[in-house]
């Protein structure tokens, strides 16, 4: 909520090209994106809003082809991997579910700022707004599907216990990540606009050397020592672990946190400093 | 005191998609003026080369000039869209652009949602937007078509609600592009008063502009621009005697 400004100060803004202090302006783009949080829930409401304009079920066609998807591919793998249905349909449901969070939150990164051109030309408003919106509105997605999970977890009678609770963290950890990426292929993808498919034919791959419909049990001992290299791996580790082993070991923490911390190093660098070329990219 | 002082700003256009070197060397052959390769031999479209002015309190500034000349990229760089890649730029004083009265509208939205979301863009609450949303749509004449979506709006309640929306604040420094001078006939007489009134109340007004009647009218000093400088600055009277 924006203070009412006393009457005697006037904002001023002044910008000298010699001396742009990069680092400065992008904490308060930041900042002041954050303090903006209601614009950017708005503009994500409407957007799921409008996607899904005259239809009858609304957003709950997320969650239903959701759930047509994990009976399919659930009795299917299971039989292909010799597995019992009601060992491997709860891994799936968390995996599957978590993946396309991830996966819709990268490729929807792509074009978060492309997207707001019209809105970045015209209006001067923090950029990390757009990131947001975009962030939130793959939340809004997400909680749609993640309900799910719970579905499963009592048809097939699993109880995580109270470890289950670290799913908070590890869900934070993830909207964390979408928002670096928001930031980073936000921008990578307004510059080049290559990148954008590059971006979707990676995620295609990613999807199967992560476990997602593959238990890392099914792998190599040596080979499940690297797993902690694949960011994916290790970031849904976080919420994956706790829902299904009861928390998960320090290590895959560690490997989450780690890969976290660089990936918003990274796009916090190239965000500080490009983010005055932004409005010139899109 | 509101204030604009603009200390040798440029805005330069990068042009990422001529690569081809022969383009390049074409292109800069022909155009020696406007288009040059900058430190990481990128062709760049010089919109705003080494401007230099101050404005003060009281002003009201007609920026003129032939289309592409520079006006809009000017506001908008005054606007803080744009970051000059050169020069020094402050501007003390909240600022009101109208620069395209539609941006950030949402056409499934109705015209209720679209006055929230436009004060959420400016950086009110959503309850000031709600409370601004009667008087936009009373001065708009949207009647029962305030929560229609404004996909269903007619040409002209569609720009009737653009300038409602657009107009209804107080800005210290107001930064217009011409377009708000055109609409029909009957709104324009509405839609004038409104105007005059957020001009007066405007401690500094910026206009950009090809109409020298409306830039006598309304204005006490003219820049005019020519290819990204300006060729002349003084009162109106003087600038625009020519014409």
């Amino acid at each position: 909520m924006l203070a009412p400004a006393p009457a005697a100060a006037i904002p001023v803004r002044h910008f000298d090209a010699a001396a742009p202090r990069r680092l400065a302006r992008a904490l308060a783009d930041l900042g002041e994106g954050a303090r903006r949080w209601r614009l950017a829930a708005a503009l994500a409401w409407l957007d799921l809003r409008n996607r899904y304009r005259g239809s009858v079920l609304g957003p709950l066609w997320l969650t239903l082809s959701t759930a047509v998807m994990l009976g399919a591919l659930g009795w299917l793998y299971a039989a292909l991997f010799r597995m019992p249905v009601g060992e491997y349909l709860p891994w799936l449901a968390v995996s599957l579910i978590l993946w396309n969070v991830i996966a819709t939150a990268v490729g929807e990164a792509c074009a978060c700022l492309t997207g707001a051109e019209a809105v970045i030309r015209q209006l001067p408003l923090p950029h990390s707004v757009h990131a947001l919106r975009c962030v939130m509105r793959n939340a809004l997605v997400a909680a749609h599907n993640l309900p799910l999970i719970a579905v499963v977890f009592l048809i097939f009678g699993v109880a995580p216990g109270w470890g289950a609770l670290l799913v908070l963290p590890g869900l934070g950890l993830i909207a964390l990540n979408a928002f670096a990426a928001a930031l980073l292929l936000g921008m990578l993808c307004a510059r080049f606009r290559d990148i954008g498919p590059i971006v979707g034919s990676v995620m295609q791959i990613a999807f199967f050397v992560t476990p997602v419909i593959w238990k890392p049990e099914l792998l190599d001992p040596r080979l499940r020592l690297l797993l902690p290299l694949n960011p994916f791996h290790a970031v849904m580790e976080t919420v994956r672990a706790p829902l299904l082993e009861g928390g998960g070991s320090p290590w895959a923490w560690l490997a989450a946190l780690l890969w976290t911390a660089a990936h918003g190093a990274v796009a916090f660098a190239f965000f500080a400093r490009f983010r005055g070329r932004i409005a010139f990219w899109v | 005191m509101a204030r604009i002082l603009a200390e040798g700003i440029s805005i330069e256009f990068p042009l990422y998609h001529l690569g081809a070197r022969s383009l390049k060397k074409r292109l800069l052959a022909a155009t020696p003026l406007r288009l040059r390769a900058d430190a990481a031999n990128r062709i760049v479209v010089a919109a705003l080369r080494d401007l230099s002015f101050e404005i003060r309190r009281g002003e009201r500034v007609a920026l003129v000039g032939r289309n592409g000349a520079g006006k809009t990229t000017l506001l908008r760089t005054l606007a803080g869209v744009y970051e000059p890649v050169a020069g020094r730029l402050t501007v003390e004083g909240a600022v009101g652009s109208l620069i395209d009265p539609a941006a950030g509208m949402d056409p499934d939205a109705t015209g209720r949602e679209n006055i929230v979301l436009r004060a959420l863009y400016r950086g009110l609450t959503a309850a000031e937007g709600q409370a601004l949303a009667e008087e936009i749509a009373a001065f708009a004449g949207l009647g029962e078509f305030l929560d229609v979506p404004v996909r269903a709006y007619s040409a002209g309640m569609h720009v009737r609600l653009a300038f409602a929306m657009a107009t209804a604040m107080t800005p210290q420094v107001l930064l217009m592009d011409e377009w708000f001078l055109a609409g029909d006939a009957e709104f324009m007489e509405k839609a004038q008063e409104r105007l005059s009134r957020l001009v007066s109340d405007a401690d500094i007004l910026v206009l950009a502009t090809h109409d020298m009647t409306v830039a006598r009218a309304w204005c006490t000093r003219a820049v005019r621009l020519d290819a990204g400088r300006i060729v002349a600055d003084g009162p109106v009277t003087e600038i625009l005697a020519a014409e």
